[in-house]
Formats: C-alpha cells, sequence, structure tokens
C-alpha cells in the first residue's frame, strides 16, 4: 500500500446508506469529507458526529445536487471550509419505480436529474480544481440495475447506464491530467432504499446471488475507497461490479 | 497594462504551464494547428489567464479563441475595456 495522503473528498448523498459508508471510509483513510445531502440535516450532522469521534475532518454541506446554483454553492462552501475537492463521489440517488405503461414524465425526470445530471454538474464543477492539481478521483455509483437492466426501473436503469457511459467518455478528455474517472455498480445492498422493496422482493433477489446475501454498504465503499487511493492510479474508465455474484 | 507586457506574461504561461518551447510561440501561432496545444490544453491555459491577470473570460467569448494573439487580444480588452 502506498503512503496515505490526506485529501478533501466530496460524497454527495452522503448522509445515509452507501455514501453514509463511502464517508466514513474515507474519513478513515485520513481525508476530509464533504458530506452533502438534501434534507436530512440530522442524518448529516450525525455522520459528521460519527467522523469526528473517530478523529476524522468532515462537514456537512446541504444541496440538490441536480440544480446548478445549489451545486454552485455546495462546491464553494467546500473550498472555502476544506479547500479544493479532489475525490468526488458522485453518490446521490433516488428511485421512482413503476412500470413504464404508468410511469409518469415527472419520474422519469426526477431520476434522471438526481441519478445522472448531478454527475455532469458535480464533475464540471470539480473539475478546474483537479485540472490546477494534474490530480483528481471521480467516482460514481451506479448500479447493476444499470448493466443488466431492473424491470420497474427504466428509469433509474437509465440513469445508472448513463453513468457508465459517463464515466467513459469523461475518462477518456482527462485522463492525460492525472485525473481518473471510475464508477462502482452495487447489487442488492442493505440500505433503505432496498428495505423499501420488501421481503419477497429481497428473498427472490438473494436466491439469485452466489454468495447468498445481500452486501453491505461497507462493502461497497472499500471499492470506492480503493479507487480514490493512490493504489488505483492506473485503472480509468471502469466500472467495479460489487452485486456478490448477481451475474454468474 | 500595455499590450507588451501582457503578451509577455502571456507567452511565460504558455511555456510554464503548457510545456511549450518559447522559439515557437509567435503572436499568429494557432494553438491546435501550430502549437500542439489539445482542446483541454486551451481550456487550461484561459484558466490560467484568469487567475494572472484576475479577469474572467465566459465560456462563449472564450471559445472563438485560436491563436496566442487572440488570447492577449482577449486579456487586453478585459483588462483595459
Amino acid at each position: 500500500m502506498g503512503e496515505a495522503v490526506s485529501r478533501v473528498a466530496l460524497v454527495t448523498g452522503g448522509s445515509r446508506g452507501i455514501g453514509r459508508a463511502i464517508a466514513e471510509l474515507l474519513a478513515s483513510a485520513g481525508h476530509s469529507v464533504a458530506v452533502n445531502y438534501v434534507s436530512n440535516a440530522s442524518a448529516a450532522d450525525d455522520a459528521v458526529r460519527v467522523i469526528e469521534a473517530a478523529g476524522g475532518r468532515a462537514l456537512a454541506v446541504q444541496g440538490d445536487v441536480g440544480d446548478e446554483t445549489a451545486v454552485a454553492t455546495l462546491i464553494d462552501q467546500v473550498q472555502d471550509q476544506l479547500g479544493s475537492v479532489e475525490i468526488l463521489v458522485n453518490n446521490a440517488g433516488i428511485t421512482r419505480d413503476d412500470l413504464i405503461m404508468r410511469m409518469k414524465p415527472e419520474s422519469w425526470d426526477e431520476v434522471l436529474q438526481t441519478n445522472l445530471r448531478s454527475v455532469y454538474l458535480c464533475s464540471k464543477a470539480v473539475m478546474r480544481g483537479m485540472l490546477r492539481a494534474r490530480w483528481g478521483r471521480i467516482i460514481s455509483v451506479s448500479s447493476v440495475a444499470g448493466v443488466y437492466g431492473n424491470a420497474g426501473q427504466a428509469n433509474y436503469s437509465a440513469a445508472k447506464a448513463g453513468i457508465i457511459g459517463f464515466t467513459k467518455g469523461l475518462a477518456k478528455e482527462v485522463g492525460s491530467r492525472g485525473i481518473t474517472v471510475n464508477a462502482v455498480a452495487p447489487g442488492f445492498i442493505a440500505t433503505d432504499m432496498t428495505a423499501a422493496l420488501g421481503e419477497d422482493t429481497t428473498s427472490a433477489a438473494v436466491e439469485r446471488i452466489t454468495l447468498g446475501r445481500l452486501g453491505t454498504a461497507r462493502e461497497v465503499a472499500t471499492a470506492v475507497g480503493y479507487l480514490a487511493s493512490d493504489d488505483a492510479s492506473y485503472i480509468t474508465g471502469q466500472t467495479i461490479v460489487v452485486d456478490g455474484g448477481l451475474a454468474l | 497594462m500595455e499590450r507588451s507586457e501582457i503578451e509577455a506574461k502571456l507567452v511565460d504561461l504558455l511555456v510554464d504551464e503548457l510545456g511549450l518551447e518559447r522559439d515557437d510561440i509567435t503572436m499568429e501561432a494557432k494553438f491546435e494547428e501550430d502549437l500542439d496545444v489539445d482542446s483541454l490544453g486551451v481550456v487550461e491555459l484561459l484558466m490560467a489567464l484568469e487567475d494572472n491577470f484576475d479577469v474572467k473570460i465566459p465560456d462563449e467569448e472564450a471559445e472563438k479563441i485560436t491563436t496566442v494573439g487572440e488570447a492577449a487580444e482577449m486579456v487586453s480588452q478585459k483588462l483595459n475595456g
């Protein structure tokens, strides 16, 4: 392992679930972590408390990452209080599941805005600092829905597949400047989002998982932590699938 | 700021930030064709100009810059109105 360097990280949607685990893991690796949230201030404050109690440095930053004004404001806030963002983790995501015949345009637009437009907006907003530093890590949380597709999630699957294409395109664009761009595609992970699926859906999913269980948020976070590290310096444009062997 | 001063500082930036050979740089030289600076390199140069001259170059104006002289002209306009 390389020597630990302390950097500034931003985790969008970092107050709960996989984002929370990523924020805590990056903090434990010695990075200063901005924990972005949109509505749940108490969860974000709790994440900051937990990180600080463990001796880390963290900051809660409110803002809807699908909105460009909010993104500009929150990036400025992180810059002022922690410094230029060197590790961006695009994690914020929502679901608005429905069959295509019933899916309202708003459900399509909201999912694309929060899950994909946000990735473009945040990556653009941190790019200036990364170009100047000739170093940067952008890691976006995709999903197996974006790799294999999920019925009832055409919107979510499209947004998550969009992240994978974005990742490849941007990786080629900025690779010569020492910036790597990668994605992680989690399978069924035990979070609030999958708890909402119900027991039947979950047990049916588990039957298809080679490792025979749901994953934990931390098992996704460790993949993100690896991609954020100097050890992953020769990996770019890739999507690491963290799904317990779902596709085997 | 005098135009000659702007041009001299611009050449320094091209050498220091983009690693160009000083002898290759003329005011007529085109970034992409003559100096082999890629499109992202031009964006980076404009960022450096903004930082060093303390000016703001809007994207729509930045897109029109193709030569070293045009970059100097842009900075001159922003500084001297």
